[in-house]
């Protein structure tokens, strides 16, 4: 009698995890609570334990799977200990090697002698490599969908095939750039020394992430400044009270709630696109995301309902974030459900950028360092501290005039704090 | 790579099929035994098929064509023909490449024991070996690459000195003056063709309404109209209804349409009528191994048989009998035991039929697609607009591509004519490839060659051909 050993709860918000590799193969006689498969989620890497002792008949999973919660790893017969477990007879081990369904039945043998035999259905418009790399994957060619030429399948559409059967998401094909596929790489030792390091999750979750949302989002990014020696003496005046909150009263916390506001008077900004339908999606909580360099890569930890907290609080729940991030301790719920993000290289001296929209929301705001410049207003050059801002978005839904709009908005307010009580 | 040593794998025949088995599961590191009742690998197709019959026929093309030249101003003696010497010849291309196989065979340590190995069971294999000994083999995994042996027609007296098969043919123990060949099929119109060479009278007899059955007939009569000239008769629809070995030669009794003189006497008889699997004497009645009606091993894509231990691959196993099939199903069957994914799914096999002028196709034909009523549109570039052809005085010529009409996928390609055998590869790479007409039109084919004519076909489809004029009407 077989059991199943399924992928455990891996943690509050851990959908899936990616198998890192597979530390069984059928036939081995495992203990209970031994490794049997590796596995690495956004959190951690760690061994998954066989819940029984016996003799592993059929693993389901290879490495590079991505597996979720309760998903079979494999099974095993239990009972089965090393002593009670004789090499397998050649019939049986012959069976084991018959995993791959085969695609085609054999052709029935034609009457002419030396006629080719030919499958009755369409071939596969596919070449002999990329077919036989659908099987080693374990993906029916005929289900995947070519973007060649009259429908020529690619590798690559073998490959982002597997991806979105693996993802679970519908199989539609996309231009070919919207995916990290793999490109061919020129010999670079023919140039000099080189290391290879492998990617972390993080670093592989970003460069796919961040791939996709270049190919499929049409961007445009326009650049304003605000003048914030106002806002900044502000700052100054309750930075105090806010690190009694324990938070860090910085331009980010500012701009997080200025950004809440600016999305409540332009709602086709907090918005998201569905092609499939045709439609435009508004949103009406106000989530926004705020970029953190970590050791381990980018982590974008979320702030909710921003339009309902004050300055001050923003500020005490951003810090407990960034420390969150940093350590390591973001939990998914922390990361999800933004509808804006805030990206703020100013603490590196960086002035204007182009930041990537993160989808599936339409815009980004990108802040730079800012610098007293001198400002001619009213006969008069004066001293006064510059924010440079960039805004990337969607134009698929945001108009360079409505992108502009919104950007003057968060202009006006940072330099005019009470016209966000006024309109915001 | 994983480790295979502990696998133990026989392959039964060394054929075209089973020497690559051996040598491939050999190359995985598993322990290889290769059963054959030869000294050294090759099989049917090296000893007494493929390549004893390229070898004459490339003598005959030579002959043929120096007695065509004399029509362009060159005119040779008539030859001297040593038949000592030109088997000797033969025979040294064989032994030179089977030799070479069985010193690869060594370097990769397969045990080659020459005999005839029988299943005593699913894991169990018994040779009875040449030398007069048994040796039983025990087996993780099997392949049956047996190969298949000429057709025999109950009644015809094949083995008598007079009456040979297409083995007794490739002996060349003489040139008779007048050989009856029955059969017109591959094997009958090469060995034919290779004796009118040589200079016996050749007449033909074949069943059905035309030689090459199954071939596409544009494909098959330039080959026919050619055959006319060089051989003395073609009966088609017609039977050999009676055989009988007399002092004086062969003397047969024909049955056909409108036949003058039915009853005839020939020095020699070559019977080609077709091969069929060696399946028996396998002892697979001590296995779950299944025969088909037809003496093939049946088998699943991966080239299993009924037996998880046991594979079955090469003409033993089913249609097309061809060495290359057999060859490519080594590696299937090979890679299946090392527990690699692989199936046996060609788009296209190649088939040669190595008369003059040759006619290869591949993938779909047009025949298939008709008899299938499978849509599809045809392109033709007749040799006759070929540079190349003119310059062999050979236009008669034909290359053409069966395509789907929807994608302008080769689904096809059929060929007739002088190196249609050599130019068929790139046919079946672009059907393998899932090339379209645009595909060859848009590569480069160097000039003056045959290879033109397949860019040309594909311009053909779209009534772009430089060498073709189509009226605009009736482009497509």
């Amino acid at each position: 009698m077989a059991t199943a050993i399924k992928l455990p709860e891996l943690g509050e918000g851990i959908k899936s995890a990616d198998v890192v590799s597979v530390l069984v193969k059928p036939g081995d006689v495992i203990k209970k609570d031994q490794g049997v498969i590796e596995i690495e989620s956004e959190k951690a890497s760690a061994e998954v334990p066989s819940s029984v002792a016996g003799k592993v008949v059929e693993v389901r999973v290879k490495e590079g799977d991505k597996i979720k919660p309760g998903q079979m790893i494999l099974t095993v017969e239990e009972g089965v200990t090393a002593a009670a477990a004789p090499k397998a007879a050649a019939p049986a081990k012959a069976a084991e090697t018959k995993k791959p369904a085969p695609a085609t039945a054999p052709q029935p043998p034609k009457p002419a002698a030396v006629a080719a035999a030919i499958s009755d259905k369409e071939p596969v418009f596919a070449s002999p490599s990329v077919r036989q790399f659908a099987r080693e994957i374990g993906v029916d060619i005929r289900a995947v969908q070519g973007t060649g030429p009259a429908g020529r399948i690619s590798l690559d559409d073998v490959k982002n095939h597997a991806r979105s059967v693996a993802s679970g998401q519908a199989v539609a094909p996309a231009p070919s750039a919207a995916r990290p596929v793999a490109t061919p790489l020129p010999d670079f030792t023919k140039f000099g020394e080189v290391t290879r390091e492998p990617m972390n999750a993080v670093r592989r979750a970003t460069a796919a992430h961040m791939a996709r949302c270049w190919a499929e989002i049409p961007h445009v990014t326009i650049f304003d400044r605000a003048d914030i020696t106002a806002a900044e003496d502000l700052r100054k005046q309750f930075k105090t009270k806010a690190d009694a909150k324990g938070g860090k009263l910085t331009i980010t916390a500012i701009l997080l709630k200025v950004a809440a506001a600016a999305l409540k008077t332009f709602p086709r900004i907090n918005a998201s696109v569905d092609m499939a339908k045709q439609e435009t999606i508004l949103k009406r909580y106000y989530n926004i995301g705020c970029a953190v360099d970590t050791p381990r890569g980018l982590m974008v930890p979320v702030i909710r309902d921003a339009d309902k907290k004050s300055i001050l609080q923003i500020a005490a729940e951003l810090a407990q974030l960034s420390e969150k991030a940093r350590t390591g301790k973001l939990g998914l719920n922390d990361m999800q459900g933004g509808t804006f993000t805030i990206t703020n290289l100013g603490g590196l001296g960086t002035t204007y950028f182009t930041p990537i929209v993160n989808a599936p929301e339409v815009a980004i705001l990108g802040v730079g360092r800012a610098t007293m410049e001198s400002s001619y207003s009213e006969g008069f050059c004066r001293p006064r501290l510059m924010l440079p801002l960039s805004l990337s978005f969607d134009h698929r839904v945001v108009d360079g005039a409505d992108g502009a709009r919104f950007l003057h908005w968060i202009v006006d307010a940072m330099e005019k704090p009470l016209l966000m009580a006024m309109e915001g | 790579m994983s480790d295979h040593s502990d696998k133990r794998v026989v392959v039964l025949g060394a054929g075209p099929g089973g020497y690559p088995a051996a040598f491939h599961a050999a190359e995985y590191g598993m322990q290889v035994t290769l059963v054959d009742p030869a000294i050294s690998p090759g099989g049917v197709c090296l000893y007494r098929g493929c390549i004893p019959s390229k070898t004459l026929l490339h003598i005959a093309r030579v002959l043929f064509e120096s007695r065509e030249v004399a029509e362009w101003g060159v005119t040779f003696t008539e030859p001297q023909i040593d038949l000592d010497k030109l088997r000797a010849w033969k025979d040294r291309v064989v032994s030179r490449l089977t030799g070479g196989l069985g010193s690869l065979s060594k370097r990769r340590q397969v045990n080659s024991i020459q005999g005839h190995g029988r299943f005593l069971n699913n894991h169990t294999v018994v040779v009875d070996k040449t030398d007069g000994s048994q040796e039983q083999i025990e087996f993780d995994y099997a392949i049956i690459s047996t190969g298949s042996q000429p057709a025999v027609v109950p009644g015809f007296p094949v083995g008598s000195p007079r009456v040979m098969d297409s083995t007794g043919a490739l002996l060349l123990s003489d040139v008779p003056k007048n050989l009856l060949v029955v059969g017109g099929g591959y094997i009958g119109l090469e060995l034919g063709t290779v004796y009118a060479a040589l200079g016996s009278k050749v007449t033909v007899v074949e069943m059905a309404k035309s030689l090459l059955a199954g071939v596409d007939r544009d494909l098959a009569e330039p080959l026919e109209r050619r055959l006319k000239q060089i051989l003395q008769e073609v009966l088609v629809e017609t039977r050999v209804a009676q055989m009988e070995v007399k002092d004086d030669g062969v003397h047969v009794k024909l049955i056909g349409l409108d036949l003058p003189n039915p009853e005839r006497v020939f020095d020699k008889v070559l019977v080609a009528v077709g091969r069929k699997p060696d399946s028996k004497d396998l002892g697979l009645e001590n296995t779950a191994v299944k025969v088909n009606a037809k003496g093939f091993i049946e088998t699943d894509a991966q080239r299993r048989t009924a037996e998880p231990a046991i594979f079955a691959i090469g003409d033993v196993a089913g249609e097309p009998m061809l060495a290359h099939k057999a060859t490519h199903e080594a590696r299937v069957a090979t890679d299946a035991i090392a527990g690699k994914p692989t199936i046996f799914e060609p788009v296209a096999i190649p088939a040669v039929v190595f008369t003059d002028p040759e006619i290869a196709w591949t993938g779909l034909t047009e025949t298939q697609a008709l008899n299938q009523n499978i849509s599809h549109v045809v392109a033709r570039f007749p040799w006759v607009a070929s540079g190349r052809a003119t310059t062999l005085g050979r236009n008669e010529g034909l290359t053409k591509l069966v395509l789907d009409p929807r994608t302008e996928r080769i689904l096809g390609v059929g060929i007739v004519g002088v190196g249609a055998g050599e130019m068929i590869a790139e046919g079946t790479l672009a059907v393998e490839m899932g090339a379209r007409a645009g595909d060859l039109k848009a590569t480069i084919h160097a000039h003056p060659t045959m290879s033109e004519t397949m860019m040309e076909a594909a311009e053909v489809l779209h009534g772009q051909s430089a060498h073709i004029f189509t009226p605009k009407q009736d482009r497509r």
